[in-house]
């Protein structure tokens, strides 16, 4: 009986002294998954876990419907996530509708090395007050380069059945369609939001689009044209940056990419209204977006550093050894034409605009 | 109880057949049914629970998000008081006291940051409220009298009698508008109903896709599950429990993969493309496009929704005395003429169910018509978790929804009517 007494004891011990090291502070982040979450996860998750053993970070992949979350968990008033990885667009709507915390950026977030204050060294980057931006992507297009008739140069060549016959793979929604099409229909570029917020500008769009109809297949997740690209099914298609790297730099497909108006948009994180622990959150969030931290990240994926001062610091990549430079959306040779995202736009018109695009598809 | 035996058998003589404590026999037995009775509510209570917290109260919730309304006179409560005064079809501004009552709402709205929200509302009804709001609030420290000027200088849209004639409209705490946007209709700015023109409708030629494509699923289902049913239940127990394995596996397995599968056998590129040219029978340019569209939809979920046609009709087979079928045949009837009279009728029930199980399957399924059904092969719910996750236009949403629940209860009566619901045997 003694030693059961004991042994009981023991185990009892035990699963406190379990218990105890469970209890170490969670951080649930919520990100985009796959590759990206990975580029964080070594570029910021692990070094700071390291240096803080008491903060346990768990990924959640629920980046695609982050802000219809939110919402229910502005609702519900029970708040789960500690901190947001959001695209800009989606932190101006959440921003407006008070789902997450304006912040003062320069107050919790660390100056540059030679001390710039971080609202210089980010720029116009930061495009809400919610929101603390981490990297620029771009949504490009990629080719297969054993498959076209000639290799596409332009944005035009998009449109241009003649010249490269085919199908091609575009997103699923009026955003950058709408503006790729009427910069292929000779529109000179600081007139193409001015020309889209009138009913021409969007029959204009529209009919451009039309002459391509047949020959796209829409895509809804940023992973689809990278293996419709690879599978053959599709000539040439849009999709971000950092999917066309990985499928040519790490597979090796035979895809070369086409940068000629690339559309510059932004990720960045947000932290939730009823963020719990909001002290602990706000330490990672200071580390994770350093000058240093940011350039990190551009080692495992291909997007730029948010952060003016990162850009120098970006290297080779971690496991393949190649220059990320000449990667990048915005290295100069890539970067000749690019169109930024317009958000005061599409914050207005998101909804009309893709209700319209929807109708337009099916007729 | 008012028999004369019964009389005689009450020593009281009041007319009443006592119990032998001396309790009325009826008022008795009305105890034992009322006891007997609760004991069973006691049991189904926790289901009824169930059925009321994760079914009909959300479907509640669901109608009163389709016209609910209340954000913007949450929001603007001075101003939606104001604009009670203003005659909307005059063709005037109005006054300064509603500018006034904007700008004061709009100091507290700044405040309690709600200004952006009500911007998004206002958003769906016309394009530009959103940042009209957004923008509107975060200068409206520097708006000072008089404001219907410095108002419209800020933002010009103050100046347009279109602005003032949709906010007024939707001033009410209760709206149809997400309903009218539901069936390509819209509003006016002074409240008339119009009809989208056909280049922008979209929702009413959905469902209508929706329905036809259930029924036309629901249709290939009975076509191929029907003799699969008959081989069951007529084949020996042992193989046709061989044969039930084929059946159920695709049922056990994910399906995610099953989907899938379909995509790995019907692409461009897929095994079937591939099959048929190396055949000879099309050409390399000219691959088949199955995938990625209707034909894929009605490919993939036929498939995936197959067991729920075979089990209701393999159970109803089941039952059928084979002895009909031999009877018919002495009498007379030749092969044909035994199975669409004799055996056919007996397996109607099973039709029901199964055809019934199918249909409302289909007309709400989402993931298989998002996977593989492309642009002409989604269906209206794939609409629903758009506007719920992507768009985040909840109203609408749920207008949608509403309106599908609608449509299968509808159906539902229909069906009662024609075939009858008794009718219908699960197995």
């Amino acid at each position: 009986m003694k030693t059961l007494f004991k042994k009981t004891l023991i185990a009892t011990a035990v699963s406190v002294g379990v218990v105890g090291t469970a209890s170490a502070k969670d951080l649930v982040i919520v990100s985009w998954g796959g590759a990206y979450t990975a580029s964080q996860q070594n570029a910021y998750h692990e070094p700071y876990m390291a240096s803080n053993p008491d903060i346990k970070i768990i990924n959640d992949d629920s980046g695609n419907d982050a802000v219809a979350k939110l919402r229910a968990m502005a609702e519900a008033d029970n708040w789960s996530w500690h901190l947001v990885d959001m695209v800009a667009s989606d932190a101006i709507l959440s921003c407006d509708e008070g789902l997450i915390d304006e912040v003062d950026h320069d107050a919790i977030l660390a100056a540059a090395p030679d001390g710039t204050p971080a609202t210089e060294d980010f720029g116009n980057l930061i495009v809400s007050p919610c929101f603390i931006p981490q990297i620029v992507y771009s949504t490009t297009f990629g080719y297969r380069t054993d498959l076209v008739k000639a290799a596409p140069t332009s944005i035009a060549d998009v449109f241009d059945l003649e010249k490269i016959p085919g199908k091609r793979s575009l997103e699923k929604k009026a955003i950058n369609n709408l503006e790729w099409a009427l910069l292929a229909d000779g529109v000179a570029p600081d007139q193409v939001y001015d020309l889209l917020g009138t009913d021409e500008g969007v029959a204009q769009a529209f009919a451009k689009l039309d002459t391509i109809k047949d020959q796209v297949i829409w895509w809804e997740k940023g992973a689809q044209t990278p293996q419709l690209l690879a599978d053959g099914e599709v000539v040439m298609g849009s999709t971000y940056n950092g999917r066309l790297f990985s499928v040519i730099e790490e597979e090796k497909q035979p895809i070369a990419m086409m940068w000629d108006w690339q559309v510059f948009d932004l990720d960045g994180w947000v932290i939730p209204k009823g963020a719990p622990d909001k002290d602990e959150v706000l330490k990672y969030v200071k580390f994770a977006t350093d000058t240093q931290r940011l350039a990190d990240q551009a080692k495992f994926i291909s997007y730029g550093p948010a952060r003016a001062s990162s850009a120098p610091l970006v290297g080779k990549h971690a496991t393949l050894g190649i220059e990320m430079g000449p990667h990048m959306p915005t290295n100069p040779e890539n970067a000749r034409n690019t169109l930024v995202y317009n958000y005061e736009f599409w914050a207005d018109n998101v909804d009309d605009l893709n209700e319209r695009f929807t109708a337009w598809l099916n007729q | 109880m008012t028999s004369a035996t019964a009389t005689d058998a009450n020593p009281a003589g009041t007319g009443e057949v006592m119990t032998a404590d001396g309790v009325p026999l009826r008022i008795s037995l009305a105890r034992a049914r009322r006891r007997s009775r609760n004991r069973a509510l006691l049991l189904v209570a926790p289901l009824f629970l169930f059925v009321l917290i994760t079914f009909f109260i959300p479907i509640l919730s669901m109608l009163f998000r389709s016209v609910e309304n209340q954000i913007v006179g949450e929001t603007l409560p001075h101003t939606v008081e104001a604009l009670q005064q203003w005659d909307e079809s005059g063709g005037d501004l109005p006054p300064e006291e509603v500018y006034a009552a904007l700008v004061e709402d709009l100091r507290i709205a700044n405040e309690t940051k709600t200004a952006g929200k009500v911007g998004r509302r206002m958003n769906y009804e016309k394009s530009g409220f959103a940042s009209l709001f957004r923008t509107t609030a975060r200068r409206i420290k520097r708006i000072e009298a008089p404001y219907k000027e410095t108002l419209i200088k800020a933002k010009k849209d103050w100046g347009e009698l279109e602005t003032w004639q949709v906010l007024k409209r939707e001033s009410d705490a209760y709206t149809l508008s997400y309903y009218l946007a539901a069936v390509d209709f819209s509003y006016t700015p002074t409240g008339e109903v119009l009809k989208l023109p056909d280049d922008r409708s979209l929702y009413v030629g959905l469902f209508w896709r929706t329905i036809w494509m259930s029924l036309l699923i629901t249709v290939l289902c009975l076509i191929l599950a029907y003799p699969i049913s008959y081989l069951l239940s007529t084949l020996p127990v042992k193989t046709s429990n061989l044969l039930m394995i084929l059946v159920l596996l695709p049922f056990w397995t994910s399906l995610l993969v099953r989907t899938s599968a379909w995509i790995a056998l019907l692409q461009k590129e897929g095994v079937i493309n591939d099959l048929l040219v190396w055949v000879g029978l099309i050409g390399d340019e000219h691959r088949l496009t199955m995938i990625h569209n209707a034909t894929g939809t009605i490919v993939a979920m036929t498939h995936v929704l197959l067991p729920f046609m075979v089990l209701p009709l393999y159970s109803v087979m089941k039952t059928i005395p084979p002895s009909y079928m031999r009877a018919a045949r002495s009498l007379g009837a030749t092969p044909f003429m035994a199975f669409v009279r004799v055996y056919m009728p007996n397996t109607v029930p099973g039709i029901g169910a199964g055809a019934l199980l199918v249909f409302i399957i289909s007309i709400g399924y989402y993931i298989t018509p998002a996977l593989v059904g492309g642009q002409s092969g989604t269906l209206i719910s794939n609409f629903i978790a758009y506007h719920l996750s992507i768009s985040l236009n909840w109203g609408l949403a749920a207008a949608l929804g509403t309106i599908l629940l609608v449509l299968v209860l509808a159906l539902y009566i229909l069906y009662d009517k024609i075939v009858g619901i008794d009718n219908m045997k699960m197995g």
